[in-house]
């Protein structure tokens, strides 16, 4: 009983966060409400009518959306997920900063979640005027069709497979929490995450799918124009002591990092965890500056860890304590998981334990 | 069982904050005048500071974010210690188990902690000190705050009593006063615990 007050509350303030009608933002990442919408059209009710699929089918994917899968998945209480990228055809996504594409407007994105069967399919487009906007489309239990979810989620859908049978589909806000996050709203679809030189230790590692486009691919396609040659030549790789520690640091370049970077909303938290594709040695370094010994502005109650890492001790770090955690007001990430991550959880811990070695006391 | 129903827990929940604030009285914000100096602060105009102070003044926010204390008069709010949060080391006991009914909410005597059904909740520190408070805070974060219901715009929820269905409504100017007053108040050093969780969610 007092779990469904406590939801209950929770849905009343989630539904209390929604605004506005129409979320897009700029270029810069603020929102652009404002914005005229007359020359803009209306997303499609349908997950049909956003252009992935060929015509009349739900399955066979329209030629020219291309399936890319990152190195390092985000981890959604342990939904299974199949993505594509649509650049229109005579334009190219920049990457002069190849830690920062640029997309042209037209873009388009999608990315289906599924527990045994398709859930939800995501889906972000870059409209003409530069802004992005963010939509959600959730199928129908026999995989005929999804339909565009309103736009403060859905608390719960059934999900057979999915941890407690449920599955939440997000807010609008909710997208914006974690793409409007850092200097790109794309997420997933970067030089390190396309990398021919995979991760084989990654947590969740995907297997490329046959189909599958690489960052190279991308670039002989045309569809990325000015990655600097030395990307090509010597694919972009995490810098670690160790492989676990190029595990661990993936793992938190993806499931933190749009977040937790040194330029984005919340950089003022002073916690680095995403990797740079240009200055792999610098970005580690800044991760390990940001994380060992530093203290934890967070304090858990009842004692426990104080410092964000403790090295060689997992049990007295904090990043760790939060990512294990289940408590909505302490887990890390707030957003988009109810269950702790024991394979991405235990990949970090090993880096904490093995790799990051304590530093010897100074007696005088 | 006699258990009242979720969804009427919540619609008494929104009144009973609304009716706290009512008995609330206005805070002596003139008495912030013999508080310390603040520090200094990236130049914001004299009329925007002026508009967030009394935006902050009539929006009650000292209720809750200043902690109260017995004065002569009776409850007033401490304002030697403006909008700091619910003290580090008020050291409370663990709220008292209500019978089942229709009272849900019980506050301590500083009206800075709240127990109800989603936990015990802390109002937040909201003075420019950098460790503490809002010092690192950019107006972004305030305004993603107030527009989502979530730490900086991406992080936890933020719990009731803080009525986020009435300010997420602020215009982008009402939260740029706002927040523009709050970096010039002075910085009170004060680390709010984090809140707590209901049994259940843990």
């Amino acid at each position: 009983m007092r779990h469904r007050l406590v939801l209950a509350l929770a849905a009343a303030v989630a539904v209390a966060a929604t605004v506005g009608a129409a979320i897009a933002v700029d270029a810069a990442g603020r929102p652009a409400r404002a914005a005229a919408p007359s020359a803009i059209a209306p997303l499609p009710l349908q997950l049909s009518g956003t252009g992935l699929y060929a015509d009349g089918s739900m399955s066979v994917v329209r030629s020219g959306n291309v399936a890319f899968s990152p190195q390092y998945p985000l981890w959604s209480d342990g939904a299974t997920k199949r993505r594509w990228i649509n650049i229109p055809a005579g334009r190219s996504i920049d990457a002069s900063n190849p830690d920062a594409f640029q997309f042209p407007p037209g873009t388009k994105l999608w990315k289906e979640f599924g527990h045994g069967r398709p859930i939800e399919t995501r889906y972000i487009e870059r409209l003409s005027d530069g802004s992005w906007r963010y939509a959600t489309y959730v199928w129908n239990a026999d995989g005929t069709e999804a339909t565009l979810a309103p736009e403060d989620g859905i608390a719960s859908v059934a999900a057979p497979t999915a941890p407690g049978g449920r599955y939440a589909i997000p807010s609008r806000n909710d997208c914006l929490a974690c793409h409007e996050g850092q200097a790109v709203p794309v997420l997933g679809f970067s030089a390190l995450q396309l990398s021919r030189d995979r991760d084989e230790q990654a947590p969740h590692a995907e297997p490329r799918r046959s189909g599958d486009a690489d960052l190279a691919d991308f670039v002989a396609r045309g569809i990325i124009r000015n990655l600097p040659r030395s990307l090509l030549d010597d694919p972009p790789r995490i810098v670690a002591a160790t492989p676990a520690g190029r595990a661990a640091l993936g793992y938190m370049h993806a499931n933190c990092g749009h977040c937790h970077n040194a330029t984005g909303a919340v950089a003022g938290i002073e916690l680095v965890l995403a990797q740079s594709a240009v200055d792999p040695a610098a970005s580690a370094q800044a991760t390990l500056d940001s994380l060992v010994g530093h203290a934890s502005r967070f304090q858990m109650h009842g004692g426990g860890a104080t410092a964000r890492v403790v090295p060689g001790k997992a049990s007295e770090s904090v990043i760790a304590a939060r990512m294990q955690s289940t408590n909505p007001l302490t887990r890390m990430p707030p957003l988009g998981v109810s269950v702790s991550d024991a394979e991405g959880i235990g990949a970090v811990e090993r880096w904490i334990q093995q790799d990051l070695t304590p530093q010897p006391e100074i007696t005088p | 069982m006699n258990r009242t129903p979720a969804g009427r827990r919540t619609r008494i929940a929104a009144p009973l904050v609304a009716l706290m604030f009512a008995f609330a009285g206005a805070p002596d914000v003139a008495a912030a005048a013999d508080a310390p100096k603040p520090r200094a602060q990236a130049p914001a105009s004299a009329d925007k500071v002026a508009r967030g102070k009394y935006l902050v003044t009539v929006a009650g926010c000292n209720d809750c974010h200043t902690p109260w204390k017995m004065g002569a008069r009776g409850p007033e709010p401490d304002m030697s210690r403006m909008l700091s949060g619910h003290p580090q080391d008020a050291n409370l006991p663990p709220p008292p188990k209500l019978p089942e009914g229709p009272w849900v909410v019980t506050a301590a005597a500083t009206n800075t902690a709240w127990s109800g059904p989603w936990g015990v909740s802390y109002t937040a520190n909201l003075t420019p000190d950098p460790e503490t408070g809002l010092g690192k805070w950019t107006q972004r974060n305030f305004t993603d705050t107030i527009r989502t219901g979530r730490h900086m715009g991406r992080g936890r929820q933020i719990l009731p009593p803080m009525p986020i269905p009435m300010y997420k409504n602020f215009t982008d100017a009402d939260l740029e006063a706002i927040f523009s007053y709050l970096q010039t108040i002075p910085a009170v050093s004060n680390r709010v615990p984090e809140p707590v969780a209901p049994a259940a969610a843990k």
